[in-house]
């Protein structure tokens, strides 16, 4: 029930757009993120969207990971 | 970006994580805890506590919000449902939850209107459908879920859509579990999605107070050791803080629309949980402005204290406060399995018996 899923949006009515991922489009409600855009990446939870996805924090994590593999010993 | 995503899953990432994690032994047990059921089935789906050092483990707390919900909240939705003309709308994982001797489940059985929907739009659709009927919706869960409950109840519903409030808040808990002698952990991992409404200011302000390593992590593997890769360093540098490692999802003020949304519609109020008893201002009550939509003034349902939490033999209480491997208790897989389950921790989708039963080996 908490689950809680990242879905792109496709399309805006008022406070009502259309999300998909992966080719499975639903209705998803905007009430909560006032700011949305179609295009964003969207976290979606019991049909609302609470927040939008910051690309550039996700592509911020993953160099830091990145990172912290060049600084590892290779696994034998 | 689902590449991108699929990063964060990528299996040689994880061991380093863990690798890195490894070495950071601080020569002593360290026993942290999650709070979110969704957490439980990611490290049960991949593994992952079998990738950490054995001086490490990670304990499941009470974040499944339908088993940390008490009985006596179920009973209030049980005799809703069995009311003429009215519909019951939930969550799924809720039918099944046992409330004493009977669940929502049997009160459908028994001729009741219950209806699982996905969501508290769905039930103000279902309101919209059937005006000659009265649809109570009985809404569980935590800060995620009750921010959509405000969202439904501030875009005007028909008057025929009243709310069951069972919805439950997550600083006052960790601050109780912390009190709580042989539970409190030497770090919280905090749930991602949670935070992402509240923001981080409660956390901080409960680390002033009980200074104890919390970091926010994420929900593919890569989040979940990027988290506890935190905490540990938290716990050997001896300098607890609150780390955001989910950054793409978590800002530090949350999410102000969603806030300012609970805000408007509920109040604090006194709540018991299941396994952990009452915790002052730990639930959410409507506020008397929306006391219209209160289901229980509106069919005169007052909570029976008589009613039991939980079933003989069931060890969920102590499963819910980390105290309990739910392999170690004796009706596990045995006597008590999601098809039929005796505590609420077999049966819902978040619950940490169900969790392990799902990805058992062997
Ligand atoms: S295995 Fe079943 S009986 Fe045992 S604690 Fe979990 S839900 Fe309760």
């Amino acid at each position: 029930m908490c689950l809680a899923v990242p879905m792109r949006l496709v399309s805006i009515d008022g406070a009502e757009g259309k999300a998909e991922v992966q080719g499975v489009g639903r209705g998803v409600r905007l009430d909560l993120v006032p700011d949305a855009k179609a295009g964003d990446w969207l976290i979606v939870h019991a049909g609302y969207a609470i927040e939008i996805l910051d690309e550039a924090e996700a592509a911020e994590s993953m160099a830091m990971v990145a990172v912290a593999m060049a600084d590892e010993p290779v696994r034998a | 970006m689902s590449d991108k995503l699929a990063g964060f899953r990528d299996i040689a990432r994880v061991r380093t994580l863990a690798d890195s994690i490894a070495r950071l032994d601080p020569g002593r047990p360290v026993r942290l805890m999650h709070v979110c059921g969704t957490h439980e089935n990611v490290l049960c789906q991949y593994g992952l506590r079998e990738l950490l050092p054995e001086w490490l483990t990670l304990v499941a707390g009470p974040g499944c919000p339908v088993c940390v919900c008490p009985a006596s909240d179920l009973d209030l939705a049980i005799r809703a449902a069995s009311m003429l003309r009215v519909v019951l709308a939930t969550f799924g994982d809720v039918v099944r939850v046992p409330a004493a001797r009977t669940s929502l489940s049997d009160a459908r059985a028994r001729g009741g209107d219950v209806r699982v929907v996905y969501g508290a739009a769905d039930a103000v659709a279902l309101a919209r459908a059937m005006p000659d009927r009265e649809v109570v919706f009985f809404a569980a869960g935590f800060e995620t879920t009750a921010c959509t409950t405000a969202a439904a109840l501030r875009a005007d519903p028909p008057g025929n859509f009243s709310v069951l409030c069972s919805h439950r808040l997550v600083p006052p808990a960790l601050d109780a579990l912390l009190a709580l002698p042989g539970v409190a952990p030497h770090g919280f991992l905090l749930p991602g999605h949670v935070i992402a409404i509240t923001g981080l200011g409660a956390y901080r302000e409960l680390c002033l107070r009980r200074p104890i390593p919390m970091a926010v992590g994420g929900f593919e593997p890569v989040d979940l050791l990027l988290a506890l890769k935190d905490l540990v360093e938290q716990v050997v540098d001896g300098r607890p803080r609150v780390g955001n490692d989910y950054t793409r999802v978590v800002r530090d003020l949350g999410n102000p629309a969603a806030i300012q949304a609970i805000d408007a519609v509920f109040e604090a109020r006194d709540s018991t949980w299941r396994g952990i008893g009452m915790i002052p201002a730990s639930g959410l009550g409507l506020r008397r402005s929306f006391g219209g939509r209160d289901a229980a003034a509106r069919f005169g349902l007052e909570p029976d204290p008589e009613v039991a939490d939980t079933s003989p033999g069931c060890r969920c209480g102590d499963v819910l406060l980390g105290r309990l491997e739910p392999e170690a208790c004796p009706l596990f897989a045995g006597a008590c399995t999601p098809d039929l389950p005796i505590g609420p921790c077999m049966v819902a989708f978040e619950g940490t018996c169900a969790a392990r039963y799902r990805h058992r080996r062997g």
